[in-house]
């Protein structure tokens, strides 16, 4: 951190700091730029979060109006006893660990594949980022229809396909989304997320001095060896970067679990958890316990997390 | 770079150095097609979206799949001109993502100014500041705002969209503006300072050039953002506002043959994003990992 402001004072260090009334209306002038950002994420962010935490607190259901007042710790409890928030808590940590390790580690294999000269690289590479570009709501309906659908889908038609090859009229024709509700979620999820892994790893991978790499071989070390000891240090902030944005994207996962399963089949992610409570039920005061809970939770991983990406940021080269 | 782009070290890079061995050289290829037939994979699913959505129905609907069947407009025409139609929502789409990304672009240049040419004092908290909002959960605010927009009548209204939008992509804005903005070297801002420029001539003819493409590349990711997001959508909007992917949601549980229809959809509403997308493919990375991924 402090590296950071020392590398980034220098630049502070081309004016010389004006004195006492002066130097005061010139730090004004320095954050004046900043106040219509700052004013404006703290009105549209902060505020409506003060208020779910007030609501949290309140008995509120939009279908009893006239019993709305104050619920101490009740709607807390409620989070914490029902069965379907604690599957739902469960259900999003699967989803995102699953995803981002997935994502994470076929983006590594397809980064190392990528990185070395052959025919077609960059149009490799350029199929390999169009999941990303798919609108996601898009790419769920994509998933969920053309190629789940047990009758029509793609997955089923290449079974009946490949089994006619070989003579047989009774391919296996199983109906995807209700055998492994969680995992077609995860994997529609995996075929986008891999692409953004895959790109930030090769960015990562070019990056690596290759004199030292040479140097190594000619040492006598193995791809094996090079790879453990110097290809996967070098890359280890770009996973971690790759892995918390995932998380930052993923935990909050609405479009896909909604599109695909409808939160059907213990698919219910905390989001949408949240969003029935709101919007199905009405029950503003335990809809916002439960938001003020996923913060709390995601404050605790953001915590280990911005460590992670403040080492990332002191190592800035050049500024 | 410097190191990648020269011509010696280039030429063996795949080998790394080493004279070429002919056991390496197959393993070479078997590996060149490994990555060929992952990348078909990978892209094969949206082939198959852009394929189907030019079948008929009857068609869209076979097992074994029928690849090579007769192409046909059939299912654009029925997206655009059958039930809904779609140009309100795309309409929509469009004006909350250009408004939200100008504003964006006009709230973070001058916060970003402020972190990094001109740094204030405990920038980097305010830089975490920043990044930290990214991390409350946006149904957190839901509710609230929810509220907010039904008393004041703002339901349906996609200025409300426009407003949180703009909020959503503040901080990557600010995240990535500032790692761009501390790509303008120092000297040159001194040399500027030395020649007695202003804060305008110094804009325009010493950073601007320099931050362009990443301002470029900002609004990219803005705009995708925007145009993606469905939660807030959803619940905010209904008839009047409503945007590309709630319209694409009503083919959620759609029964029927409809499947090549379907297609056409997620196509159209894709395109925006899939053309951009691959026109900035290395602004995309660099942007979405808040510019540390050179």
């Amino acid at each position: 951190m402090t590296s950071v402001a020392e590398q980034t004072g220098t630049r502070a260090g081309t004016a010389e700091p004006p004195r006492g009334g002066a130097r005061r209306a010139s730090g004004w002038i320095r954050r004046a730029p900043l106040l219509p950002a700052l004013i404006f994420m703290i009105v549209v962010t902060q505020l409506p979060f003060v208020a779910t935490l007030v609501i949290s607190f309140m008995d509120w259901n939009a279908y009893y109006p006239d019993e709305v007042g104050f619920a101490g710790v009740d709607n807390f409890r409620r989070v914490f006893t029902d069965v379907n928030m604690r599957d739902a808590v469960w259900t999003t940590i699967l989803l995102t660990v699953g995803v981002v390790l997935l994502s994470l580690v076929l983006g590594l294999g397809i980064a190392l594949l990528l990185d070395r000269k052959f025919r077609g690289r960059g149009a490799v590479r350029t199929m390999m980022i169009a999941p990303f570009l798919v609108v996601p709501v898009a790419a769920a309906l994509l998933w969920k229809h053309a190629l789940y659908n047990p009758e029509y889908g793609l997955f089923n038609g290449a079974l009946t396909w490949i089994w006619g090859l070989f003579g047989s009229d009774n391919p296996p024709q199983p109906d995807w989304i209700s055998n492994m509700p969680l995992w077609s979620v995860i994997f529609a999820l995996v075929w986008q997320w891999t692409p953004f892994m895959m790109l930030i790893l090769l960015a990562g991978l070019q990056g690596r001095p290759l004199d030292v790499i040479e140097a190594a071989r000619i040492d006598g070390a193995n791809n094996w060896q090079i790879f453990r000891s110097m290809t996967l240090p070098h890359l280890r902030q770009y996973l971690e970067l790759g892995a918390l944005l995932g998380s930052i994207y993923i935990v909050q996962n609405f479009d896909a679990v909604f599109t695909i399963t409808s939160g059907g089949l213990g698919t219910a992610n905390l989001p949408y958890t949240i969003y029935q409570i709101f919007y199905q039920a009405h029950d503003y005061g335990r809809a916002s316990a439960a938001a003020v809970v996923v913060v709390a939770g995601t404050i605790i991983i953001a915590t280990f997390a911005l460590r992670t990406v403040s080492s990332l940021f002191r190592e800035d080269p050049g500024h | 770079m410097s190191i990648t782009d020269t011509a010696p070290i280039a030429a063996t890079r795949d080998e790394r150095g080493r004279p070429v061995k002919k056991r390496r050289e197959g393993a070479n290829v078997w590996l060149s097609l490994l990555a060929w037939v992952v990348g078909i994979l990978f892209v094969l699913p949206v082939v198959w979206m852009v394929l189907t959505s030019f079948h008929s129905e009857a068609k869209a609907a076979q097992n074994p799949p029928a690849v090579f069947a007769p192409l046909t407009l059939e299912g654009y025409r029925e997206f655009f001109s059958g039930g809904a139609s779609p140009w309100p929502p795309l309409l929509n789409s469009l004006t909350a993502s250009v408004v939200s990304t100008a504003l964006v672009l006009l709230l973070s240049f001058p916060a970003a100014y402020a972190l990094s040419i001109k740094p204030v004092k405990k920038w980097t908290d305010v830089l975490f500041f920043f990044l930290s909002t990214k991390m409350l959960p946006v149904v957190a605010g839901l509710l609230p705002l929810y509220l907010f927009a039904q008393n004041t009548g703002l339901l349906d209204n996609i200025w409300l969209l426009i407003v949180f939008y703009t909020a959503m992509n503040l901080p990557i804005a600010v995240w990535m503006m500032r790692s761009f903005l501390s790509e303008v070297p120092v000297e040159m801002l001194e040399a500027a300072a030395m020649d007695g420029a202003g804060l305008s001539k110094t804009l325009r003819s010493v950073i601007a050039p320099v931050v362009m493409p990443g301002i470029a590349a900002t609004a990219l990711i803005c705009f995708i953002f925007s145009w993606n997001e469905l939660l807030f959508a959803r619940v905010l909007t209904a008839t009047v506002a409503e945007t590309a992917p709630v319209f694409l949601t009503s083919f959620v549980t759609s029964q029927g043959l409809f499947l090549a229809q379907l297609c056409a959809a997620a196509f159209v509403v894709s395109l925006p994003v899939l053309v951009a997308g691959f026109a900035a493919q290395d602004k995309l990375v660099q942007g979405l990992s808040l510019g540390s991924v050179k």
